[in-house]
């Protein structure tokens, strides 16, 4: 984060507020009817059609260790796209609730506290304070990678706490 | 076409020519003084000359120069094609391609190419050549000669070529007017006129066709030899139509695109507009499943003709695509040859290539992407499967080893089998170096065919010594790795001492496929049409009955089955009436339990993310008529998933 501000897209998991930066945001979706993927990590278990483009669809939740509940009217399919193994790639995130665009300047932003965390560290690029809350800035690439293995990165914490 | 750059116009015309010099150098080697071989190689590389220095590749056009130099000797039967002027004019050639590329060249290289052409033709002055060389003294021509309408706004100009009669010796030149129309109908920019040219030359008749090499084919060029008493007068006429179409070399030339451009004949295009229109004709096609879902929940007659209408249109519009992007496989086999030219070189073996079925067409996308696993599947067989000469005869074959490359289609698929009459696999060092890399345990029991499978495993290699040629790391898994992401399979078989077949089965295109539409649970899904061998029902008899042994009797013979259902976790009840679609790969089939066969569908397909690539079960997915998204079954995995279900009951029960 060493430019001054980036303009992100906000949004909530469970309660937390997420951001991703805008420039990488390519549409919101109303939920789309979903094809599972037999044998594919919850994850990403199912894929949609964006446009004549089959997609994965991707759930946060999951490398967050969140639970999962029960669809609503608020919730959002954010089209992002991202490199994934080397090609850009078009990618669905699940979202429970899309909020505005917001700017968000770099002094207002920390690194995510080695301990004490619920999540694995390296699947947050930043924390940004605001209002009195914090918004966390997911590091994709990370996650991407580790496919949202959230597993053994948390019981290692669980262990040291 | 004036919308392409010229550069790249060139560089693609420079392409072409050079490969055909290059088919015609080799096809030299093996027919040393075929005078028709020998003309199309110099014309080849006059052509590329010329063009080469109208676009200001100058340093291309000053190097083939040499080589023309070089050729036009032997043309003139002043120097034999002698083997080594061959392999130079082959060095010198992956020389010019560097310059007309524009990749930066050493300068020193082009220098030594050429005293290495120079060495080559002054070592064959030794001994001349047989064919006799035209008796000197003075012909006299009769020339007439007329250009297109069009050929002034081509580029053609009729004055140098006057010029240039006129350097060969005395001419005397009378203009022809007869075709010049009234002058209200006069369009200036055309050229009516025709030349009439009395030459009298110390050259001979190639003299007088080398002036108009560039606008032969599409003139009138019309030549009487005065000198010799015009009996010779027809058959020189005719045999100047039999070259010009003999010789594909003088293709591209300027003169020659207009003419294509006009007579319709053939239209150079590039590959990612086809590809573009690729991708418009499936979006058509699926919008086109979608009108026919609508239409067939409709009691509008008129609509539904339509619809019919449309499907029909669509599915024709898709088969034409698919046959304007084919070629023949031929273009690729072409490239081999050099390559074994190389590979004899490199290994001192003496190898035969020979191909069959070259007029095999696959989809130019999947041609381009054979290229790279084909070369490392012909290295292998030359230096792996070929033994040496000594060797050789120990074992009573002949000296030159063979290499057959064949192509063949079999169904909605393209076979190509690499066979060599060398060594054959050996089994027991395959079985060592697979149990060394730890890929099997020691003393496991394998199937002759699984053993020879290990050889695709990646991290497997049987060179004891890292040759230049093979084993470069790069080994048979990424060939495999390929292969597979063309949605082909790949097998070997050997015999040893006789040698080894490996076979490529391709599907002919990648883009669109017909598929079998199939409900299992609550999913849909596709199997390629083409894998399907039958569909048989699976009685809830039948269904009790083989809960612990998936298997079913087929015509005597034991398929093992997968329930889908199962595989796919679907949580869904069986339907009453489950169905058992019958797929298969090569020799192994497999029984798939579907709940409902909903019927067949023009698959588009569509690429799964890399996150759905080590699910395994599925090749790809395709969008359907109600936007809804079925997964493509990738049968080869799934073929191979059942049997070894099979082979582990087997081993159990």
């Amino acid at each position: 984060m060493t430019q001054d501000t980036i303009e992100a897209l906000t949004f909530d998991l469970q309660g937390e507020t997420f951001a991703l930066e805008a420039g990488y945001v390519r549409e919101v979706l109303d939920l789309l009817p979903e094809t599972p993927v037999p044998g594919a990590p919850a994850f990403v278990g199912a894929v949609i059609n964006f446009r004549g483009r089959v997609i994965p669809l991707v759930d946060l939740r999951m490398a967050f260790d969140m639970a999962v509940t029960e669809t609503t009217i608020d919730n959002r399919i954010v089209v992002i796209e991202h490199p994934l193994d080397g090609e850009p790639t078009l990618i669905g995130l699940r979202a429970d609730k899309v909020h505005e665009v917001t700017s968000i300047t770099a002094d207002t932003t920390e690194e995510a506290p080695r301990v004490g965390m619920r999540w694995r560290a390296d699947f947050i690029r930043r924390l940004v304070r605001r209002n009195g809350d914090v918004i966390v800035l997911p590091d994709l690439d990370q996650i991407f990678a580790a496919r949202g293995q959230s597993a053994p990165v948390t019981a290692l914490h669980t262990a040291q706490r | 076409m004036s919308g392409l750059d010229p550069i790249e116009t060139f560089r693609q015309e420079a392409q072409e020519l050079l490969e055909q010099v290059e088919q015609g150098l080799l096809d030299l080697a093996r027919r040393p003084g075929d005078r028709a071989l020998i003309d199309t190689i110099f014309r080849g590389l006059h052509t590329l000359k010329g063009s080469g220095a109208m676009f200001g590749f100058d340093a291309l056009a000053a190097f083939t120069h040499h080589c023309e130099t070089a050729f036009d000797r032997v043309r003139k039967g002043e120097v034999p094609a002698s083997p080594s002027l061959v392999s130079a004019v082959l060095a010198a050639q992956d020389h010019m391609r560097a310059l007309a590329e524009g990749t930066p060249v050493d300068a020193g290289a082009g220098e030594a190419l050429l005293a290495d052409l120079q060495a080559a033709i002054d070592g064959g002055d030794a001994a001349p050549a047989a064919a006799a060389p035209t008796a000197p003294g003075l012909n006299t021509f009769k020339i007439r000669f007329s250009l297109p309408a069009d050929a002034l706004i081509n580029g053609a100009r009729p004055l140098p070529l006057l010029d240039e009669l006129r350097d060969l010796g005395e001419a005397r030149v009378r203009v022809i007017t007869d075709d010049v129309p009234p002058l209200d109908q006069l369009v200036p920019a055309e050229c009516r006129l025709a030349w009439e040219v009395l030459l009298t030359t110390k050259h001979d008749r190639d003299a007088i066709d080398d002036v108009f090499i560039f606008v032969i084919d599409e003139m009138t060029l019309e030549v009487e030899d005065l000198t010799a008493a015009a009996i010779v007068e027809e058959p020189e006429v005719v045999e100047a139509v039999v070259v010009q179409e003999d010789v594909p070399v003088a293709a591209n030339t300027p003169a020659e695109t207009g003419r294509a451009a006009k007579s319709g004949d053939t239209v150079r295009v590039p590959a990612e507009r086809l590809d573009e229109m690729m991708d418009r004709v499936g979006e058509l096609v699926i919008a086109q499943s979608r009108l026919k879902q609508l239409a067939a929940s409709s009691t509008d007659v008129a609509l539904r003709a339509v619809a019919e209408e449309i499907e029909r249109l669509a599915s024709e519009m898709r088969d034409t695509m698919m046959v304007v992007r084919m070629v023949p496989i031929a273009q690729l086999f072409g490239r081999f040859r050099r390559l074994i030219h190389d590979l004899e070189r490199d290994t001192g073996k003496q190898i035969e290539l020979s191909t069959e079925g070259e007029t095999t067409e696959l989809d130019k996308t999947v041609i381009e992407r054979l290229a790279d696993p084909l070369i490392h599947l012909i290295r292998n067989s030359a230096d792996h499967g070929l033994e040496g000469a000594e060797q050789r005869a120990a074992a009573g074959k002949p000296a030159v080893g063979k290499i057959m490359l064949a192509a063949r289609q079999s169904g909605a698929e393209v076979v190509i089998t690499i066979t060599d009459d060398g060594r054959g696999v050996d089994r027991a060092r395959v079985r060592a170096k697979a149990e060394e890399n730890g890929l099997i345990q020691p003393g496991q029991v394998l199937s002759d065919n699984e053993l020879l499978q290990l050889i695709f495993a990646p991290g497997f290699s049987t060179a004891a010594a890292i040759t230049n040629l093979s084993g470069r790391g790069v080994g048979m898994d990424v060939v495999k790795k390929t292969i597979e992401g063309l949605r082909g399979s790949i097998e070997i078989t050997s015999t040893p001492g006789e040698g080894s077949v490996v076979s490529l089965r391709i599907p002919l295109t990648l883009a669109i496929i017909d598929g079998l539409l199939v409900r299992v649970g609550t999913g849909r899904y596709v199997i390629p049409l083409a894998t399907v061998e039958e569909c048989v029902e699976l009685t809830p008899a039948q269904d009790l009955r083989s809960t612990g042994r998936n298997l079913i009797t087929l015509r005597d013979e034991l398929v093992p089955f997968l329930r889908l259902r199962e595989q796919f976790k679907t949580g869904t009840q069986p339907d009453l009436h489950q169905k058992i679609v019958v797929v298969a790969t090569g020799q192994d089939r497999v029984g798939l339990v579907v709940d409902q066969i909903l019927g067949d569908h023009q698959t588009v397909i569509k690429p799964l993310s890399s996150f759905h690539a080590d699910v395994g079960a599925f090749s790809g997915a395709t969008i359907m008529g109600d936007g809804g998204v079925a997964l493509i079954l990738d049968i080869p995995a799934l073929v191979s998933l059942g049997q070894r279900h099979d082979a582990q009951l087997r081993a159990a029960g």
